[in-house]
């Protein structure tokens, strides 16, 4: 059961818990703001839609629903 | 649609757009052909680095006229053209290129143009993301950057608004003493006709010496800050004036929007558009040793475009001995974003016989060529 944070927030996830799933179990629903500021959230789970995007450990553009939980990452959202 | 104009444009790119913003300001009537899309050729493929380029006496004269034209014309610019003073930083990585920075702070001195050396400590406060170790640089910090397509629509926006009509989708097929032949098969009689197709001009005007560079650039995802000025090494000035040999160089700008331009590549002889994996490469490994961190960076996006080139490093501008209607105003090779304005004024001034900001001799279709030579 990794632990991790979200905009500061302690969230634990079940082992294998991709980073987007962490962000909705923190109650986040807005992953990321578009060009003119309107918030984004995952689309297709599977990479393509670019829409999930966090910053994780300072990493900025992180693919949320395509990175697996790890213990003591601390997730950003941008919206 | 008229049949007689005083000027005829062969070139929407922002070289013809601002010949035409020019003439028409100047009262002339104008005509514009383009046979894509306003700004689709080399305007739109360039990072649209406005800077001072001191290869030649009359490579700097031609750029501070225009880059001092563009602070000028800033105010007036849409937000969409995106102008954003970030200042050019000349990255030095050794002694010998600190010395090149020092020559070259005398340079842009000499002229008025304002510039500070940073040390290695400076260079590392000021762009954190270069790598440790470099030696220092220029800061230049009145240079800036534009998105060249918008740029290149509000010039024939003002010149539309003087008279000027602009017609895209139509390509000039002939231009030669006084005649545009379009590819509809219609004429247009001109006083004046200017060839300002870029690298495609030999199509038109045959036989000038006018060559297509290819290039290479990058774009990454919006990540604001993470570069704060336009890095350029030093060393492109050993890479970039090699005129017969591919070459690289580091060469990174932000955009307003917070998107990284990454450069830069030079080719002959590349006539296909598609991206040359291996240049990608070789450029994308000189930007890693500059700055390591752009590993972890996204990239959304790469191109090619076509600099127009000639042999002597400098545009070919004004009236053609043989044909002395036809004008040229190409072969800015990377540098006609920021050249573009003083071409316009150059341009305009030499049809009207009204004297020039700087001598206009340099840029003549016909001077004598010299090859420069660069260690």
């Amino acid at each position: 059961m990794p632990k991790l944070s979200v905009n500061g927030r302690p969230v634990e996830v079940p082992a294998g818990a991709m980073v987007s799933a962490a962000v909705a179990l923190s109650g986040e629903s807005r992953f990321r703001r578009s060009v003119t500021g309107e918030p984004r959230a995952p689309l297709c789970g599977m990479g393509i839609c670019f829409e999930c995007r966090v910053t994780i450990d300072g990493r900025q553009h992180a693919k949320s629903c395509q990175i697996p939980c790890e213990e003591g990452m601390e997730v950003r959202t941008d919206a | 649609m008229r049949t007689s104009y005083d000027v005829a444009i062969a070139g929407g790119g922002i070289v013809g757009a601002s010949c035409a913003a020019e003439c028409a300001a100047a009262g002339l009537s104008v005509f514009v052909a383009e046979p894509n899309v306003i700004g689709g050729g080399a305007t739109a493929a360039g990072m649209g680095h406005l800077v001072v380029m001191d290869d030649s006496p009359a490579q700097i004269a031609l750029t501070n006229y225009s880059r001092n034209l563009w602070i000028d014309l800033a105010p007036q610019l849409p937000a969409d053209v995106e102008y954003l003073k970030a200042g050019t930083v000349w990255v030095a990585a050794d002694a010998e290129e600190m010395a090149e920075v020092e020559r070259k702070r005398a340079v842009y001195e000499s002229i008025g143009v304002r510039a500070e050396v940073l040390d290695a400590r400076a260079l590392a406060e000021a762009e954190p993301n270069l790598r440790r170790g470099l030696a220092g640089a220029l800061r230049v910090p009145d240079d800036a950057v534009v998105y060249p397509p918008c740029a290149a629509r509000y010039l024939l926006d003002c010149a539309r608004k003087r008279g000027a009509e602009i017609h895209v989708g139509m390509a000039a097929r002939e231009l030669a003493r006084g005649v545009m032949k379009l590819s509809d098969g219609s004429k247009i009689a001109a006083g004046i006709a200017i060839n300002a197709s870029g690298a495609w001009a030999p199509e038109l005007t045959p036989g000038i010496e006018v060559r297509k560079r290819k290039g290479h650039l990058v774009i990454t995802d919006r990540y604001p800050g993470w570069v704060r000025h336009q890095l350029v090494e030093l060393g492109y000035l050993k890479s970039a004036h090699s005129i017969s040999t591919d070459s690289v160089a580091f060469n990174v700008q932000p955009r307003k929007t917070g998107q990284l331009l990454i450069g830069s590549s030079r080719q002959y002889g590349a006539e296909h558009a598609s991206i040359d994996a291996y240049m990608l490469t070789r450029m994308l490994d000189r930007a890693l040793e500059y700055m390591p961190g752009l590993a972890g960076i996204s990239a959304i996006r790469s191109w090619t475009g076509f600099r127009a080139a000639t042999p002597d490093k400098l545009p070919l501008i004004g009236p053609c001995d043989a044909d002395p209607r036809l004008y040229l105003a190409t072969g800015h090779e990377g540098l006609g974003i920021t050249t573009s304005l003083a071409t316009g004024k150059l341009v305009a001034d030499q049809i009207l016989r009204r004297a020039t900001a700087i001598p206009f001799e340099p840029y003549l279709p016909d001077r004598k060529h010299e090859e420069h030579s660069h260690a």
